[in-house]
């Protein structure tokens, strides 16, 4: 900046007074000019960049928190299996009344009447219904806990977890809102012995999708899109460095190269949607592909990625010096061999950039697998990329919709997962780029 | 690099087998937005409690796009199940025979409100039909005349309602519950604000006429939300007079941040829902392909389970939800119906 000043100075002095007039000063004020331009449009990104991440990690770290109650449970054998028949019917198990062992030791903890069913109701509705399947898995899993009593940590329902975290206005009148005072004097009290408490949220990384906001995670979306990513990365990056190199260095410039060109640069512009309807068309009504299935989703986002690819890797491949190809033709190497040992190898940190940003661009993408039906409630795990799965951004946009309150913080807690998946793998690229970078 | 030619050849076998289509085992449904959440409850209680069948996956994206996959023909390449917001209609059918669907079963599951509700910190809203088709029809009758709307706030519609600008965020064009809104309450204000003479008498085809009751204004006093129920609460976050359309459920779930006004009167609640008095409900359904019933693994099962009481009866997780449950003598119509094989 100092610089900057002192020429400013020497024209004012008095040295310059009779020099003629080019009009340095004026010069200099435009380049201050534009360089606060510069500055103010950088300001104005970061801040709304500021804005948008304080929005999205202010409403979401909650949601790597869930409120927890630590009850011991007892598996009592009258309510599991009274006639004993666990030896021979094993599947009897499977449909135990099981949130009753739930009510009856919370009633316990909290010595509730038994008889004041909707005391008894109000209290057992603290608890997430999923214990149904947390405690039948318990019992299948091992059935010598029946007539045992053991700790279990269960999750509570949605809304004791949003008043416990605070989001939900006590204030507003009790017939307005889900939570009852006398539910909120039981979590007081539970949360002073200790018994209550928040704990890390495991779950939203590992559950499927659920309509129960406490037991729902990003698990199988997570799957979905990491399969997603390999069929992209397998299918697109061959693809599109084998037809870059060809329209690159091979093919005679004439028109039908040049439409080529023109095409494929209209293709990374065009509106992924489009994609999604192709991929409907052609993978699932003509070539009959399962609905659903994260293979059509990986092929459609190929197909959308492709030309970002291409003319990622075509800059990178005209970017390697003529130098390099004139001297290894001259000492005998055939043009496939200048390629393959010289240029290509000189243009992979600009390939692997493109190719990353590529998927990092499908890794966020939800307009083109609405159509291919993978915007959908996916409970069970993909076993293979055939089976219904979904995406990371697909979940975003079905929370985003949800009703109740405890969707909120889930919806910004799955933006800050998927943001960082998106910071490390551009990360990766800009590392890859560092690392293999050669100046000329 | 092993694992990645492992991966290139997987996926080539896989691409190989889905031409074939693998048994599919898992029951597919796609829809409505408006019943996604009560199918949503279902299919996962479905999957606890028969861990022989997989949970079936539900899509959502609205009736109408449903109801076309639906009736894209039968067979494992096809989804099993339509949910929809509104009756299935006729050129829907059509195009279902058309591709093979002939035995439709159609199965009502319970009803929905529709109620209005504005910012919690507003005063009581008490609307009736004529007051609302007022403030959003395109053009109202002022002096026996038929005019462009005129009216910028609800007080000069009616001085007992609120000295605010008109704002009323309803649903777009592609919801089932925007012809609802059009059908009970722009349809019923229209004829009680005695428009429908005055129209009748300026156009003579009825269609177009009754076209003309239900169309809503486009000078930006009324919005269109495309989205769901949540951006229309994001807007009435954003403006604290506006009027948004949402489903009971949707307000029930979120009743401490709004304020639900009454109409003729009535409190929406699933009691008067329930009972009638409460104008603006609708039924909800599904419909479910029969050829794939005993095919597909657990469909008839799902069904079974749908209809019974512990899903769609007062009790029941889904009318906690919001879903207001069929009369009693209804829902065990709705199960005979579905055992005995009814079709559309």
């Amino acid at each position: 900046m100092t610089d900057l000043a002192s020429p400013a100075v020497m024209v004012s002095s008095r040295s310059a007074e009779n020099r003629r007039d080019i009009g340095i000063k004026r010069r200099y004020a435009a380049e201050r000019r534009f360089r606060a331009y510069g500055i103010s449009a950088i300001a104005i990104g970061l801040f709304f960049l500021a804005v948008l991440l304080w929005s999205v990690v202010s409403k979401g770290y909650t949601a790597f928190q869930q409120t927890t109650i630590t009850l011991p449970i007892e598996f009592s054998e009258k309510v599991i299996d009274p006639k004993n028949e666990r030896a021979t019917d094993p599947k009897r198990l499977q449909t135990v009344n099981y949130p009753v062992l739930v009510r009856d030791a919370l009633v316990k903890q909290l010595g509730i009447d038994p008889k004041k069913r909707p005391l008894v109701k109000q209290a057992s509705d603290m608890v997430s219904d999923s214990v149904r399947t947390q405690l039948r898995d318990i019992v299948v899993a091992d059935p010598s806990v029946i007539g045992k009593t053991i700790p279990v940590t269960l999750l509570a329902d949605a809304n004791i977890d949003s008043a416990f975290k605070g989001q939900i206005d006590l204030k507003v009148a009790e017939s307005k809102r889900k939570v009852k005072d006398q539910q909120v004097a039981w979590m007081n009290e539970l949360a002073e012995a200790g018994v209550l408490k928040k704990s890390f949220n495991t779950g939203i990384f590992s559950f499927g999708a659920s309509s129960r906001p406490e037991a729902a995670g990003v698990g199988v979306a997570l799957v979905g899109s990491a399969y997603m990513m390999l069929i992209v990365l397998v299918l697109s990056l061959p693809i599109g460095v084998a037809a870059s190199i060809y329209l690159e260095e091979f093919a005679p410039k004439n028109r039908l190269t040049d439409l080529i060109e023109v095409n494929i640069n209209n293709l990374a512009a065009v509106p992924s949607i489009v994609y999604g309807l192709l991929g409907l068309a052609v993978f699932v009504n003509f070539a009959g592909m399962p609905r659903s299935a994260a293979l059509v989703g990986g092929f459609v986002l190929t197909l959308m990625t492709l030309p970002t690819i291409i003319i990622a890797t075509r800059a990178a491949l005209k970017a390697v010096p003529p130098s390099i190809r004139s001297a290894a033709l001259g000492l005998g190497a055939s043009k496939m061999q200048t390629i393959f040992h010289h240029v290509l190898p000189l243009a992979m940190p600009g390939i692997l950039t493109g190719t990353i940003i590529g998927l990092a661009h499908a890794l966020g993408e939800t307009a083109p697998l609405l159509l291919i039906g993978m915007v959908a409630f996916v409970v069970d795990y993909p076993g293979s990329p055939l089976e219904p799965s979904t995406a990371l951004p697909v979940q975003i946009y079905m929370w985003a919709n949800e009703a109740e309150r405890a969707f909120v913080e889930r919806t910004s807690g799955a933006i800050i997962i998927l943001l960082i998946f998106l910071v490390f793998m551009n990360l990766g690229a800009i590392l890859l780029r560092r690392r293999f970078e050669r100046r000329w | 690099m092993k694992v990645l030619k492992l991966t290139v050849a997987a996926l080539v076998a896989s691409a190989a087998f889905a031409g074939a289509a693998a048994a599919r085992d898992q029951i597919q449904v796609a829809g409505s937005s408006t019943v996604l959440p009560y199918a949503k409850i279902v299919a996962e209680t479905f999957g606890e409690t028969f861990p022989d069948f997989k949970t079936p996956v539900v899509e959502s994206g609205g009736s109408s796009a449903g109801l076309k996959e639906f009736c894209k023909g039968v067979g494992e390449d096809t989804i099993d199940i339509a949910n929809s917001s509104r009756k299935i209609k006729d050129s829907e059918i059509e195009a279902c025979k058309a591709a093979g669907v002939t035995e439709i079963q159609e199965i009502k599951i319970g009803y929905d409100g529709i109620v209005f509700a504005t910012d919690a910190g507003n005063a009581d809203l008490a609307l009736k039909p004529e007051q609302l088709y007022k403030a959003l029809a395109a053009e109202v009758v002022v002096d026996g005349k038929l005019v462009a709307n005129p009216y910028k706030k609800w007080s000069e519609i009616d001085a007992s309602l609120p000295d605010a600008e008109i704002a009323a965020y309803i649903p777009g064009e592609k919801h089932g519950t925007r012809e609802v809104f059009e059908e009970k309450i722009l349809a019923h204000g229209c004829k009680d604000a005695g428009a429908v003479d005055v129209i009748k008498a300026a156009i003579s085809d009825e269609k177009a006429a009754a076209k003309k009751c239900v169309a809503v204004r486009k000078d930006g006093l009324a919005v269109d939300i495309d989205g769901d129920y949540t951006e229309t609460l994001a807007r009435i976050a954003s403006n604290k007079s506006g009027i948004g359309v949402f489903g009971l459920s949707f307000y029930e779930n979120n009743a401490d941040k709004l304020k639900v006004a009454t109409v003729n009167g009535i409190v929406p609640s699933t009691e008067t829902i329930a009972s009638g008095e409460y104008p603006v409900s609708r039924p909800l359904f599904f419909y479910v392909k029969k050829a794939h019933l005993g095919v597909v693994p657990g469909l008839k099962e799902y069904v079974e389970f749908f209809v019974d009481d512990q899903m769609i009866g007062p009790d029941s997780p889904l009318a906690e939800y919001g879903l207001v449950a069929a009369p009693d003598a209804e829902r065990e119509e709705i199960r005979k119906a579905f055992a005995a094989g009814n079709l559309l």
